[in-house]
């Protein structure tokens, strides 16, 4: 790098611009103008400090503090591939290489009448109108400066349409790679997965990355859940000790709906979920486990929001973490209940193991209830692995650290088997039991 | 095959036990008595390698190996093993992978090759058989929301499965009716055999009813200061432990 230092959110949106001076008519369409704004909200928000409450836990410093290539080329085969130990199923996978879809590498099983799937450029060249209307749409209030930078910039990503009364029965499988083996590269995927009315789909997102420079990922992913649809959507964490990953879901939800999700994280350096659910509709049913297992020194933050805004539905939320070494743990769950959303109930349980005296976890449950008749509960426990069990186990025979590695899968297995996806389930299983068997 | 010589140990600084001594041949089973407070499960914990308690002078020598340095998982590999007094609840294990992973953490212990699960499974099968314990039980997580005599009824369950030369048995009977009682008993009386011993820790005489001892000791303030045969325990059933708490302060 040259003396001359340009901090990354100059570079960010001098490159705005400079692509804007080429995309000439395009430039005046509706989708353009919405990225604009997202660019100018940007620019007015800044990258976060820990001043912000919704990121006092978290510093986004170290992320920012140096240049990523958002254009990096790769020369990644399916060979490199089989290094990620990816499990195979019969499923639809599409692989999006530093952000940008692979077509080579990606299948499809399912047939085009029960989903619909296309890199989101494809699907804005055959209907720009489509897409107008869902981009944007659910996280364009967010005043958040990474989701306005997604925006901004939302190039590739998914497009996944789900027709009306359509069940699909093979999952979808999302494979995000940073290929940072020569540079630092960035990656801003944006997904729009649209659920038709009585259709059901279950995703995975899934975030690798090949090698040990730096990976920076902001994603958003925007799924609207349509009357008596059902979606279940999985995120897999597995990255390197150099990923940089900022990601927000949101989720609308209509009348008798259900979603289900698990954010599971296991590697990366700095990792921060926003998942956030409007329960827009009468007798919803929405579940959200979670799962975290840093060391070292990674560092994972995950922000949950249940909003409910019409009587009736229900949300349940159980997130558990275990933290090794000098590891940094952050939750923070939202229970919003409006005043219209009477007979609501929420429930809400954070659950931790601390094992060194050097790791931390800063859990902060956040109920804000304007209906008078409803149930919610919220609790967070911290603590350390059970000195009474680990004895039992071992008056067995049972070895410390096999005992140690029991207790600790056990204690993941209440958000494991929640998984549906069989071939991520066991990847995760297999997973877990190798971090465990690690230390 | 267990000599305790000398033991002491000690709680947060407070000495428990203040010189234990006692000789227990392969075949013998011996009942340690004693009012509360007087160090019975301490000793029964300090046996199993419960690392709360510092031991502070002493021996205790096990088929001819000292102990006391070993690790718990090595000593119930070397076949020690505690019946707890509180059986501990452990979500998400089941009772069944619990024991298969102890039975080959044991089997690695001294070198064997691990049992496969269908080996493992029929064993498992007739040592359940033994102890009446219901098949359903295996499955659910270990003791999780078992009652207190499903609980008792797993230690000695696991007792039969993993085949300790040296059982010890805290207060097995505390919270068990009279049926409980006699099951537990039998699967106790169905172990022994001439190269097993066994140490019954219990408040009361009743459980000797069933599990008819070779040898009795008092425990009173960290010592064994009355040693006899099956005989004591009716004499301590019927006048109580009074009148050796006197004997003992009237020598002290």
């Amino acid at each position: 790098m040259s003396n001359e230092t340009i901090d990354l959110k100059t570079r960010l949106v001098t490159d705005f611009y400079a692509r804007e001076s080429v995309m000439n008519g395009e430039a005046s369409s509706a989708f353009h103008q919405k990225k604009r704004a997202a660019l100018a909200e940007f620019d007015k928000l800044g990258f976060p400090t820990t001043r912000n409450e919704e990121w006092k836990y978290s510093n986004v410093k170290d992320l920012t503090s140096v240049l990523y290539n958002f254009n990096a080329d790769s020369s990644i085969t399916s060979a490199d591939l089989e290094d990620l130990k990816i499990p195979s199923q019969e499923a639809n996978i599409l692989y999006f290489i530093n952000g940008h879809y692979n077509a080579a590498l990606s299948v499809f099983v399912s047939a085009s009448s029960q989903i619909i799937i296309d890199s989101l450029q494809e699907a804005y060249k055959k209907d720009p109108v489509l897409i107008n209307t869902y981009f944007n749409e659910l996280v364009k209030d967010e005043n958040d400066a990474f989701t306005a930078l997604n925006t901004a910039f939302a190039q590739d990503g998914v497009f996944i349409h789900i027709p009306d009364n359509q069940t699909v029965e093979h999952p979808v499988i999302l494979r995000f790679i940073s290929d940072a083996r020569v540079q630092n590269v960035g990656s801003q995927p944006r997904n729009i997965i649209a659920v038709g009315r009585n259709a059901h789909v279950k995703l995975a997102e899934a975030y690798r990355t090949l090698g040990n420079e730096r990976s920076f990922t902001n994603t958003v992913t925007e799924i609207f859940v349509s009357e008596d649809a059902g979606v279940e959507y999985y995120k897999v964490q597995n990255e390197s000790e150099n990923a940089y990953h900022i990601g927000t879901t949101k989720v609308k939800m209509l009348d008798r709906s259900q979603f289900y999700s698990g954010t599971v994280t296991l590697n990366g350096r700095f990792t921060r979920n926003n998942l956030n659910i409007i329960l827009d509709g009468e007798r919803c049913e929405a579940h959200m486990y979670g799962l975290y297992f840093p060391d070292g020194v990674q560092h994972v933050d995950n922000h949950t929001v249940a909003d409910h805004r019409k009587p009736n539905s229900e949300s349940n939320e159980l997130y558990k973490g275990i933290l090794r070494d000098r590891s940094k743990g952050v939750f923070n769950g939202k229970i919003f209940v409006r005043p219209d959303a009477q007979k609501t109930n929420a429930f809400q349980s954070c659950k931790n193991i601390v094992l060194s005296t050097d790791a931390t976890m800063n859990t902060k449950p956040q109920l804000e209830i304007f209906a008078d008749d409803v149930k919610c509960s919220h609790g967070t426990t911290t603590g350390q692995i059970d000195e009474e069990a680990l004895f039992y186990m071992r008056s067995r025979g049972i070895s410390q650290s096999e005992a140690m590695a029991l207790l600790m899968f056990a204690f993941c297995a209440d958000v494991i088997s929640q998984i549906r996806i069989d071939s991520v389930r066991e990847y995760l299983e297999g997973v877990i039991a190798e971090k465990l068997a690690s230390k | 095959m267990l000599s305790i010589n000398e033991l002491r140990a000690s709680i947060e600084g407070k000495e428990i036990l203040k010189g234990i001594n006692l000789e227990i041949k392969p075949g013998e089973v011996h009942a340690i008595m004693g009012p509360n407070g007087s160090g019975k499960s301490t000793l029964a914990s300090v046996l199993a390698g419960r690392e709360e308690y510092e031991v502070t002078g002493g021996t205790v020598v096990f088929d001819g190996k000292e102990i006391l340095d070993m690790a718990p998982e090595d000593r119930a590999a070397e076949g020690i093993f505690l019946a707890f007094q509180y059986p501990v609840e452990i979500p998400g294990v089941t009772t069944i992978n619990f024991l298969k992973t102890a039975v080959n953490e044991i089997r690695k212990y001294k070198g064997e090759s691990p049992l496969d699960a269908a080996q493992f499974l029929k064993m498992v099968r007739e040592k359940a058989k033994l102890v009446s314990m219901n098949d359903s039980l295996l499955k659910r997580a270990l003791n999780e929301g078992f009652s207190g005599g499903e609980k008792k009824r797993n230690e000695i369950f696991q007792m039969a499965v993993l085949e300790p030369k040296l059982a010890i048995l805290d207060e097995t009977d505390s919270g068990l009716d009279i049926d409980a009682l006699r099951i537990v008993a039998e699967g106790v009386n169905s172990l022994r055999s001439p190269d097993r011993s066994a140490i019954v820790v219990t408040h009361y005489q009743r459980l000797l009813d069933y599990i008819v001892p070779d040898y009795v000791h008092v425990l009173y303030k960290g010592r064994i200061v009355k040693s006899g045969t099956k005989e004591l325990a009716f004499e301590l059933e019927e006048k109580g432990y009074d009148w050796i708490k006197a004997e003992v302060e009237a020598i002290g």
